[in-house]
């Protein structure tokens, strides 16, 4: 989230849309449903009517994958219509920026595109810059290569009519949505959105986020109160586990994974950052040799110097273009060429598309070490079905785990907000926290390291492993200090002396030369000088009566509970919305959150600065070179969807994406045997595959078995009743369930055809209760969005029959 | 009396996260009972002995051909002047709270006429358990109300769809409520109000929601 939770209440028009806030996300609606109390309306697009639609005051349907042609056709009314807010567009934005004359898009592909690779050379996706190196702008919007006017053409070809064509939304309710949404392209109102895997878990998943960003930047909504982009994450502690680099592309607090092609630190801060020419861009990422640094010495510690480059050649690097990501790490497992499998808190046998070839990858697989609550179908997938125990030569550990209420530690929400929290019970047995089993373990590879040497040994005896208390245990407190960093010598900065062993109390005090370390810049201070724990404080004062709460629990980064804040203000540091000001410029300083950035607003040239500080040129990207496919959000279908062409250009899928071609890696596109488009989802009682909740009888009780939900049209052409035991079936797998017939699903009008929409969940699994089920992701395949690899789980091809 | 406690149940706030019914079976210490998926999201199925507090789901189209979905968080209404306990006429087995007016029941109902006490409920609420013949239905969490806590049910609700309180201020509530709803929703209504404790508002005709849910 660029916002929080409580700030929903603030937004006038509230986007619902690649999310089920209501059933996945219950507390949201506390703040969805104060926004109503004061008039805020509330819409939601959903192929599925939910509980979340049943608090919507507009619901609109849309056949799953085609979230870019609906906003695609918002961009276009919102330019249209002049609905968008000008002088944040002008100011904030690059919509005046020139775009490179070697840039163009002709039938659904850009400059650039290799169809051998299936990537893009993307020399020619970038703005024009002067003599200076500036970017080239014309603020009167009239060249015809500037931003905004590239924009409305790109966007010229998604017609309502087209877009209704293509989503089977009705015209009506797409003009509804529209005027309601982009009504906030004003000084004074705030839209928001909140979304979360209906949006990501596409081929397009990061292009139907980035799409919704262009609308935010085009209507003002970004870094002002109510609005943003804001990512409802799905576990209490994913936005933590993201920011601590739980994904393979980086290191902690974004910092980008070293390639095989980087052997020196300077080669790799070489490619870590751009530069900028202009003296008033922040361009806050040239910190980065402090950020990269200061984790190194946190890493290694003493053994860390610059002669060595602070141990930089110890950190492991894939080859250049190599992807370690989830779907690809399964495809080698599958051929046999990965031995061994850690698997924490998770359940991949049901959770990972193509399960069934999941569950065949782990056959071929020497060991599998699991830790969890419970047993699960990864943990026992040797047993399953169609498995014989003989037969399976992996040997499977299953280690108890302590449960979140079972330890200390901090979680952090999806609005940033790192929340300390305390043991409530001791974990039963010889049970341990994963924080234990990881201490352990590595304490005991160093050992042996030590003992018997083995090869390159040296980032592994030279790791700082110092997190343990008196009594040999891991200690989360010392994790999290070491992650906020120290002073590692007595520093002057500013004429103010920080003494050595005290913990640094911002990023912006962090070294290039070995002076201090942090786990993750992002989280320096979240301890204070003496070391107090920030993240445990619990006190509700609300200066700025927006909700803030900047005394309770701490947030990344620096205590900022809003991101870019600074766009809130105009170039003078007046608040566009006084009656939400969340800053203010008075007097030569800031008063309201902590800005982004101490410097005055940009219209003071000389110390001014602009307000997207992340970015090299300050300003906001409605185009830009940073996704795999495309500078502009461009509408593909589903790898596997129901028609033969795309609707918008020749180009069908995304032409980005990378193919897997095992030979249980099939794909049915406008096949007849599979002629309903799937998606797939949680419901409010289970949580993910169900590992946790299927134990718990409350929630089996509520919802106890597999289900599929289709419409009374579908249900009538296939003879299927309420309640009927039926088989729904993919290209890669089958599984049985429980037809719930709804008038929740209804059949899209798609072009001149009518395409029936069927949706599961995932939250069963083979293991237990018995027959609830085998889960949703034997029918899910194999294929991942192109620049993440998040898997294609919300949009497939199948089949749905009655049981005989 | 007319004074003591009520509860009022928005279901213009509710979005069925099943958190009071969950809460319920905690607090009251009732087991998940054996289910099957019957085609839709309301498991239990009804009521029973051991399932005080059930969220009915129930859908159609409006007349604009769009689906609705309504939601109806159901309990006991602790009546004013209760059926259930005019009816078994024996205070051992069905008695009133004279602070919150709870209506309970006690073991003593496995000596009353089962179908009889059912029967005299407008809003079909107690259920017999088939091995004790004992009547079970909603305490209005007294146990939690005499320690100063609000209902399991009340505690659970994120969206402030239950809210508990003194009847005089809930009623006021329900009227404010409603005259807000009716602006967009015409036939917005406080069901019941002026003879229950356990007063619900919904913005549709009550019998879209559960066959039950008016009197």
């Amino acid at each position: 989230m660029t916002n929080h939770w409580i700030d929903l209440q603030h937004a006038d028009c509230i986007l619902i849309m690649g999310s089920n806030a209501a059933e996945n996300h219950p507390i949201s609606f506390k703040w969805v449903l104060r926004a109503k109390d004061k008039g805020a309306k509330i819409i939601n697009v959903d192929p599925r009517f939910t509980r979340t639609s049943s608090q919507a005051d507009v619901y609109a349907a849309l056949r799953s994958g085609t979230d870019i042609a609906f906003l695609g056709g918002m961009i276009k009314y919102i330019l249209d219509n002049n609905k968008y807010f000008s002088d944040y567009v002008l100011n904030y934005t690059n919509a005046a920026c020139i775009v490179d004359e070697k840039f163009n898009f002709n039938e659904g592909l850009f400059s650039g595109y290799d169809p051998a690779t299936r990537k893009y050379d993307k020399s020619s996706w970038v703005i024009k810059k002067d003599a200076k190196g500036l970017p080239e702008k014309d603020p009167t919007f009239k060249n015809p290569r500037c931003v905004l006017q590239m924009l409305k053409k790109h966007y010229s070809r998604y017609t309502i009519e087209k877009v209704s064509e293509i989503t089977g939304t009705p015209v009506d309710d797409l003009k509804t949505v529209y005027e309601l949404y982009s009504a906030t392209g004003v000084a004074d109102k705030a839209g928001t959105i909140m979304y979360a895997l209906g949006w990501t878990q596409h081929t397009v998943g990061s292009q139907n986020i980035r799409t919704m960003c262009m609308i935010q930047l085009l209507l003002g909504n970004i870094g002002i109160c109510g609005g943003g982009v804001n990512a409802l994450r799905g576990e209490p502690n994913v936005q933590g586990s993201t920011d601590h680099a739980i994904l393979t592309h980086i290191l902690p607090g974004y910092l980008k994974a070293p390639a095989a092609s980087q052997p020196t630190l300077q080669a790799y801060l070489d490619k870590a950052f751009v530069k900028s020419a202009d003296p008033q861009s922040a361009n806050w990422w040239q910190n980065y040799p402090k950020y990269i640094t200061s984790l190194l010495k946190s890493w290694f510690g003493d053994k860390a110097v610059k002669d060595n480059d602070f141990g930089y050649r110890w950190l492991p690097k894939a080859d250049d273009g190599y992807d370690s990501t989830l779907l690809s790490m399964v495809d080698r497992m599958y051929e046999g060429k990965v031995k061994g499998f850690f698997v924490i808190g998770q359940n991949p046998a049901c959770s990972l598309p193509n399960a069934g070839k999941v569950r065949e990858a782990m056959t071929h697989l020497d060991w599998l070490v699991h830790a969890n609550i419970f047993d699960n179908e990864t943990a026992s997938f040797w047993k399953g079905p169609g498995l014989d125990p003989k037969k399976v030569k992996t040997e499977v550990f299953l280690l108890p785990a302590a449960a979140s209420m079972e330890k200390e530690g901090s979680m952090t929400n999806s609005g940033r907000w790192a929340q300390w929290k305390y043991k409530a019970y001791t974990p039963p047995g010889d049970v341990l926290s994963v924080g234990d089993m990881i201490y352990r373990l590595m304490a005991n590879i160093k050992k042996l390291y030590s003992s018997e040497k083995g090869a390159f040994p040296d980032p592994i005896l030279n790791l700082s492993w110092d997190y343990a208390d008196a009594k040999g245990m891991f200690d989360p407190v010392k994790v999290a200090k070491a992650i906020n960093g120290y002073f590692l010598e007595d520093v002057t900065i500013a004429d103010k002396t920080y003494k050595k062993g005290e913990c640094v109390l911002s990023f912006a005090l962090l070294q290039a030369d070995g002076k201090t370390s942090s786990g993750n810049w992002l989280y320096a201070g979240s301890f204070a000088q003496d070391g107090t724990n920030l993240m445990a404080r619990r006190k509700k004062d609300d200066p700025t009566g927006l909700g803030l709460y900047p005394q309770w629990a701490w947030c990344w980064p620096v205590n900022r509970r809003v991101l870019y804040n600074r766009a809130s203000v105009d170039v003078n540091g007046k608040p566009y919305n006084p009656k939400r000001a969340l800053l203010a410029w008075v007097d030569g300083k800031w008063v309201g959150d902590v800005p982004d950035g101490p410097w005055p607003p940009m219209a003071d040239k000389e110390k001014g600065k602009y307000p997207f500080i992340m970015k090299p040129d300050g300003i906001s990207s409605l185009f830009g070179p940073g996704m795999a496919e495309g500078p502009f959000p461009e509408h593909y279908e589903p790898l596997e969807g129901p028609l033969a062409r795309n609707l918008m250009s020749a180009q069908l899928n995304n032409p980005a994406i990378k193919l897997f071609t095992k030979d249980c890696d099939k794909f049915s596109g406008c096949d007849p045997r599979f002629p309903f488009v799937c998606t797939t989802y949680t419901s409010t009682e289970h949580w993910c595959t169900g590992a946790i909740t299927r134990w718990q009888s409350w929630l089996t009780e509520a919802q106890p078995e597999a289900y599929v939900e289709i419409s009374h049209e579908l249900a009538e052409a296939k003879g299927i009743k309420n309640g009927d035991r039926v088989k729904v079936e993919s290209i890669r797998g089958s599984v049985k369930c429980v037809a719930m017939v709804t008038t929740r699903f209804r059949p899209f009008k798609i072009g001149d055809q009518m395409i029936h929409q069927v949706g599961m969940t995932f939250n069963y699994g083979w293991l237990f209760p018995k027959d609830c089920g085998d889960s949703a992701n034997l029918l899910t395949p194999t294929v991942g969005d192109a620049n993440t690899m998040t898997p294609e789980y919300k949009a497939f091809m199948v089949n749905v029959a009655k049981e005989v | 009396m007319s004074e003591g406690k009520s509860i009022l149940v928005d279901t213009s706030r509710c979005t069925a996260c099943r958190g009071c019914q969950v809460a319920c079976k905690q607090w009251n210490q009732l087991p998940g009972t054996q289910t099957k998926n019957w085609g839709s999201y309301q498991n239990p199925a009804d009521l029973s002995a051991q399932t005080w507090k059930l969220v009915r789901f129930a859908e159609g189209k409006k007349d604009n051909g769009k689906p609705y979905w309504y939601f109806f968080s159901d309990q006991c209404r602790h009546c004013i002047e209760p059926p259930c306990k005019a009816t078994a006429g024996y205070e051992e087995a069905i008695s009133q709270d004279a602070q919150t007016g709870a209506v309970i029941y006690s073991a003593k109902t496995s000596e009353l006429n089962a179908k009889e006490i059912v029967d005299s409920c407008p809003y079909n609420i107690p259920r017999q358990d088939e091995k004790t013949k004992a009547l079970f239905k909603c305490t209005m969490c007294l146990d939690r109300i005499s320690n100063g806590q609000i209902p399991a049910c009340v505690k659970s609700c994120p969206t402030g769809a239950m809210v508990f309180g003194d009847r005089e201020e809930i009623l006021e509530k329900a009227q404010k409520r409603v005259e807000q709803l009716k602006k967009t929703y015409p036939k917005a209504q406080a069901i019941d109000a002026d003879t229950v404790r356990v007063i619900y508002i919904v913005t549709d005709d009550p019998s879209k929601y559960h066959q039950y849910a008016a009197s």
